[in-house]
């Protein structure tokens, strides 16, 4: 037999007879990549999982009997194009931010309830020491806050000074818009939202750096409240802090609490393997993080805006308590799918 | 090149592929994309990050003439964490699971279980980054404001936060922290344009080979042969045709494109016909 004659089978006439399939298929691919599934027919739609297992079986075939590295690169990286568009979106994209708010946030947040009893104690543990420590020595609070942070506010500043940082008032609301405390609100905003990512990112070196951290953040608060209360403006700067902090420390200790899951997940991953273990706490730990940042958001916008507008001491605790009870009512209270 | 080499080359490909089984019982054998390409993805995604607050800076000087400077400075404050936080995420999220970067280089995210890959696996992933890329850089930027430090902590934060960085080079599936604690992977995902069919066009004036002649070579050989055709390169392409002349012994008789086209034609058909036949002969060194 002469080399030249073709064999009963071609992978010529094989290309052939499916081309058309592929060319389709490719298109199809390509405008729900761009637009997503809007831009087809239902005609359309219909068809794509019929495309895809020809390709699939396209793809088979020509392994087995075909040796052309082009045919076969070009039916794999398809094939893979479409496994993910066909078997990866099953929800629109509008179903799954709904689906996030309705459940799935609060639950992952109700995952992490015995993270986050651990890291409140932290948190308060630091406020303790730091406040202990100022209130019998004033001078401990160098150690604990630095210069740049406290802008000022330090033991050997008049009462007069240290309420007017506490914004009441006009003139005083009017002094920070000039001083440039929006600059100050958004660095105060970034980085603790980069102080509560970080202790999140920390958690996999098995939790011990998150709850430093979280530590620190206590010792820096329970200083100042020290300082605040040995010059009898305590009640005050509560409400000072209490209008946004209530919010921006739930989400402190949230992220913390997800930093500690999976600490916990890689030192003790139980019956799975490290590796599931780790990404499967990793999973429930994003979907609080996500709730985190959306927290310090509002958090950002009390800070900001609230207390430039609200300066009555009273009215601030009933603010931060509201939104205490709103986030508490918002991840605890059972929904119905928990009992399905 | 030897035997043992060239079947070290191939397990050193073939340590990259990993099996992904459709459930449709085909396996979509997915390449791990190599590290390079991740850098250069991120390289081009903080890029464009740069690049677009940049013009919105320009945007907002443009609409409010004269801006103050600390406009300036909030916008490259809060951009730059917005943008590097949601970026990623945003992108990600997407149906191509991939950010401009990654485009670019022609590789994407996947779950690793083969499953759909979920948002909170993205933004596990990514906020996980913080950690990675910007944890060393902050060290080495305490590290140079505050000299209060002794300069070997410092370096000890450095090197404890770059083993962090380089966690994907330590591992086979290239995996960075943020991938190991979502369980995704980064594949290939390069789109392939699928070329004309060398062999298919009606071969006039053909050379004819003998069996004995077209024995010589394996599929490797024939793949690579392929790759040179469709290169087009003069050079490259009178180098494999004196190759394959000395090897079957033929005199230099014809222009080289039609001989190196001819010989491929019969080699591919060859070794297809063996693979109806259920023979596989990977290369040159394998017995027929």
């Amino acid at each position: 037999m002469s080399a030249a004659e073709l064999p009963g089978f071609s992978t010529s006439r094989f290309r052939a007879e499916r081309e058309a399939d592929w060319i389709a298929f490719d298109l199809l691919l390509t405008r729900l990549e761009k637009k997503g599934a809007a831009a087809l027919t239902s005609d359309e739609l219909l068809q794509l999982p019929i495309l895809y297992r020809a390709t699939l079986s396209s793809l088979s075939i020509a392994r087995a009997t075909s040796l052309d590295k082009a045919l076969l690169d070009h039916l794999e990286a398809l094939s893979i194009r479409g496994y993910f568009l066909v078997y990866g979106v099953r929800e629109t994209r509008l179903s799954r931010i709904r689906r996030f708010f309705r459940y799935d946030w609060p639950a992952a947040v109700r995952a992490l309830w015995k993270e986050t009893l651990i890291i409140a104690l932290i948190i308060t543990l630091g406020v303790a020491t730091s406040y202990s420590l100022v209130a019998s020595n004033p001078e401990w609070y160098y150690n604990f806050v630095p210069e740049e942070m406290s802008g000022g506010r330090d033991p050997h500043a008049t009462v007069e000074f240290l309420r007017s940082t506490l914004g009441h008032g006009k003139e005083a609301a009017a002094d920070e818009q000039q001083s440039g405390l929006h600059v100050f609100a958004t660095y105060l905003f970034t980085h603790n939202s980069q102080v509560s990512i970080l202790s999140f990112a920390l958690g996999f070196a098995f939790g011990v750096p998150t709850m430093m951290l979280e530590y620190y953040q206590g010792i820096g608060l329970g200083a100042m409240l020290a300082l605040f209360a040995g010059k009898g403006l305590g009640v005050d700067f509560g409400g000072w802090l209490f209008i946004h902090g209530t919010t921006e420390l739930f989400a402190a200790a949230l992220s913390g609490a997800a930093g500690l899951r999976i600490g916990a997940a890689v030192v003790f991953p139980g019956a799975r393997g490290r590796l599931e273990a780790a990404s499967d706490a990793g999973r429930t730990a994003g979907k609080v993080m996500v709730g985190v940042i959306l927290m310090l958001l509002v958090a950002g916008v009390l800070e900001g805006f609230g207390r430039q507008l609200i300066t009555d001491t009273m009215l601030r605790y009933a603010i931060g308590t509201v939104m205490l009870l709103v986030w508490l009512a918002y991840y605890y209270i059972p929904r119905r799918e928990d009992v399905a | 090149m030897t035997a043992a080499q060239n079947a070290k080359l191939r397990t050193a490909q073939a340590k990259k592929i990993r099996e992904f089984v459709t459930p449709e019982g085909v396996d979509l054998q997915l390449r791990i994309a190599s590290s390079g390409l991740r850098l250069g993805a991120l390289i081009v995604d903080l890029t464009a990050i740069t690049v677009t607050l940049f013009i919105f800076n320009l945007l907002v000087d443009w609409i409010g003439h004269a801006t103050p400077r600390d406009v300036t400075f909030v916008i490259w404050m809060l951009g730059a964490f917005i943008l590097r936080t949601f970026w990623f995420i945003g992108f990600e999220l997407s149906s191509r699971a991939a950010t401009p970067g990654k485009r670019m280089m022609g590789i994407r995210v996947v779950a690793r279980d083969g499953g759909r890959l979920t948002a909170d696996a993205v933004v596990a992933r990514n906020l996980i980054r913080e950690l990675e890329l910007f944890l060393p850089l902050m060290m080495l930027g305490v590290g140079a404001a505050e000299d209060m430090v002794s300069g070997w902590t410092i370096l000890a934060g450095v090197i404890w936060s770059l083993t962090l960085s380089l966690f994907l080079l330590f591992n086979r599936d290239r995996m960075r922290m943020g991938d190991l604690i979502a369980g995704t992977w980064v594949v290939m995902a390069a789109r392939v344009k699928l070329d004309s069919d060398i062999a298919a066009a009606a071969e006039a004036g053909a050379i004819r080979f003998a069996d004995a002649e077209l024995a010589v070579y394996g599929i490797y050989e024939l793949q690579e042969l392929e790759r040179i055709l469709r290169g087009r390169d003069p050079r490259a392409m009178r180098e494999v045709a004196d190759t394959i002349r000395a090897k079957i012994g033929r005199p230099v008789a014809e222009e080289d494109d039609v001989f190196l086209l001819s010989y491929y034609r019969q080699l591919k058909a060859r070794l297809e016909r063996g693979l109806l036949f259920g023979k596989r002969r990977e290369d040159k060194y394998a017995s027929e």
